[in-house]
């Protein structure tokens, strides 16, 4: 008899959940339609195809025949017996731990100091910085670094006396993961130093005057107490965008010190997937490589995110 | 900024020698490493007009010794041997930026809006899936982009350049986060006088959002200015700008000229936004946002 009258009350709260969430639909009717125009291109041209290859990294598929499922075989192969796939994780990591932290702290310090400069400095320094993530030219750093005395570095260094003879800075492996970094750092500062400098200037300047009153002295104890508490959301979008721009790295290498670069020394997680899936056509097998960079992506996004609650909170 | 310092000083005397001299190291540290950052521009824009025969010489010059339009010339003279003419690809250009720019603003603002302030059955869900996409990279999307656009008809139609654009994650999340610094109570307080979700988004918050607004006016500008037909829009009178001018740069070193050529040029549209947007962002300073 009590189990009867258990499982009714079970059944009457789940039906009673239904209709309560039905009204909570309804009434927040508005709320759908405001974010209706986003979610309907959003699903169609990001959820959807992302959907969908979620599967392929279980399947052999050479875009010409239909994909083949063939179990966690790719997965076995990528951490068993590719060598260069063990290699590459090595050079993702030391690339990401490398420039994401140091051009994370770049945007950071550059829009703050940015942001005591008068107003006409501002916009030209913050041209400057963001410049190079508009510009993209791949072309001009293949000159600076040239391996002949012809290259801009080269012909300084000789002339400087520093070197005698030319340094092969795009092919002699000792360099090319150096290089690689040095530019990297230069388009670094995009979308999270641009959405800093924005957040700077969004805080609310009678704080500044109401901690002045309150005892804060040096510039330090402001950046403590005012800046970073203000600014958590927009250092979370930044970290973001730098797990991103750090962990995905490739095209600069590839555009920089060619594909594949000598010994593999600047071969990254995402340039053997494009090895994979552009150049061989083994696409389940660059999913599978993809996967693997977004479940590292992921972690690290959740660590950071927990870290980064911490302080702000 | 001027009347602020002034406030800043009178506030104290002795602080005011102290910040003079942190505002010259200050100029100091971001002068260096903007050389850093500007150096290869300025080389780019060097080599763009430098004659033919002094882009290798030794040793390479910091500046053109006769300097010359030369390469200018070619990459018009290049672009203007297509079938359609250049002014068509300028058009298509400035239509599919000026689309996907706008569409993206409107979508993404409304949207971070009620991502951010309102809480709904699935919100948490669509917060949570917004940083998965962004996190997301992989190179079998874009097949999958174009099965997709090729089920409704898209493939070789100008919408094909248009439509993936509009719903940018990273737009969203960037609104997003910004929007959820504002005050609930303000929120609450237009709901009591009558405003509904709507009215409140575009009235009251996002006015109160330039330096984000205009952020994301600049991020949506630079990429749909640099979309490229691709395999999506094989059509001549459809293609965009920056997909024939990297067809006349892509030429290899010996072309290096023209490419550097065609670099700055593509790169005026997206300056001159981001001034104007900058502009905007730093006059918010001058007026304090929302208060408590």
């Amino acid at each position: 008899m009590a189990q009867i009258a258990a499982e009714d009350i079970g059944k009457r709260t789940k039906q009673e959940q239904r209709r309560q969430l039905w009204t909570a639909v309804k009434q927040n009717r508005e709320c759908y339609l405001m974010i209706a125009p986003f979610m309907l291109f959003f699903i169609i041209f990001t959820v959807i195809p992302v959907v969908m290859s979620l599967p392929m990294g279980f399947t052999d598929f050479n875009m010409v025949q239909a994909p083949k499922f063939v179990g966690i075989s790719n997965y076995t192969t990528l951490f068993l017996s590719d060598k260069i796939f063990i290699r590459s994780i090595r050079v993702t990591l030391v690339f990401a731990l490398l420039t994401g932290p140091v051009s994370y702290m770049l945007c950071f310090l550059l829009a703050w100091l940015i942001n005591e400069l008068p107003p006409k400095l501002k916009t030209v320094f913050t041209l400057i910085f963001y410049a190079p993530s508009m510009a993209n030219v791949y072309t001009v750093w293949q000159l600076i670094f040239s391996g002949d005395i012809n290259g801009y570095l080269n012909s300084f260094l000789i002339d400087w006396g520093i070197i005698n003879s030319p340094i092969q800075w795009l092919t002699d492996g000792r360099y090319v993961l150096g290089v690689t970094i040095v530019v990297q750092l230069w388009i670094s500062l995009g979308a999270g130093f641009l959405a800093l400098r924005a957040g700077f200037q969004n805080i609310d300047r009678s704080l500044y005057e109401a901690a002045a009153i309150e005892g804060i002295r040096t510039k330090w104890q402001e950046l403590i107490y005012i800046v970073i508490p203000s600014m958590g959301p927009q250092m979370m979008f930044a970290a973001v965008m730098q797990i991103v721009s750090s962990f995905t790295a490739g095209s600069v290498a590839q555009a920089l010190v060619g594909f594949p670069s000598t010994d593999y020394k600047a071969h990254t997680i995402m340039t053997h997937a494009y090895d994979y899936g552009w150049v061989r056509f083994e696409m389940g097998y660059a999913s599978a490589i993809c996967m693997i960079l977004f479940i590292a992506m992921f972690l690290c996004n959740k660590f950071i995110s927990k870290a980064l609650g911490k302080y702000l909170d | 900024m001027a009347e602020v310092n002034i406030d800043r000083l009178r506030a104290s005397d002795k602080q005011a020698g102290r910040r003079h001299g942190g505002t010259i190291a200050i100029f100091a540290v971001l002068l260096i490493v903007g050389i850093f950052m500007l150096l290869p521009i300025y080389l780019t824009v060097i080599m763009s007009i430098k004659p033919v025969e002094e882009l290798f010489v030794f040793p390479p010059k910091l500046y053109a010794v006769r300097p010359t339009l030369d390469n200018f010339r070619d990459m018009f003279r290049d672009l203007n041997s297509n079938r359609v003419p250049f002014s068509r690809y300028v058009f298509n250009s400035i239509f599919v930026t000026v689309t996907v720019t706008a569409l993206q603003c409107i979508f993404c603002s409304m949207a971070a809006f009620v991502l951010a302030k309102c809480k709904f059955p699935g919100s948490k869900l669509i917060n949570g899936i917004i940083v998965v996409a962004l996190l997301y990279q992989s190179n079998v999307i874009y097949i999958m982009q174009y099965i997709v656009m090729a089920k409704l008809g898209l493939i070789d139609s100008p919408l094909a350049l248009i439509l993936p654009s509009i719903a940018s994650p990273m737009g969203l999340f960037l609104m997003r986060q910004s929007i959820s610094q504002i005050p609930d109570s303000i929120i609450e307080a237009a709901k009591v006088d009558g405003a509904g979700l709507f009215r409140i988004c575009w009235q009251i918050v996002i006015p109160n959002q330039k330096p984000a607004l205009m952020t994301l006016i600049i991020f949506a500008f630079q990429a749909a200015w640099n979309i490229q037909s691709g395999s999506l829009v094989f059509k001549e009178e459809y293609k965009t700008l920056p997909t024939v001018v990297n067809q006349a740069a892509a030429s290899g070193i010996a072309k290096a000229g023209v490419a550097m050529a065609a670099a700055v040029f593509m790169l005026i549209p997206p300056i001159v936004i981001f001034m104007l947007a900058q502009r905007q962002v730093i006059e918010t300073m001058a007026h304090s946002g929302i208060k408590e």
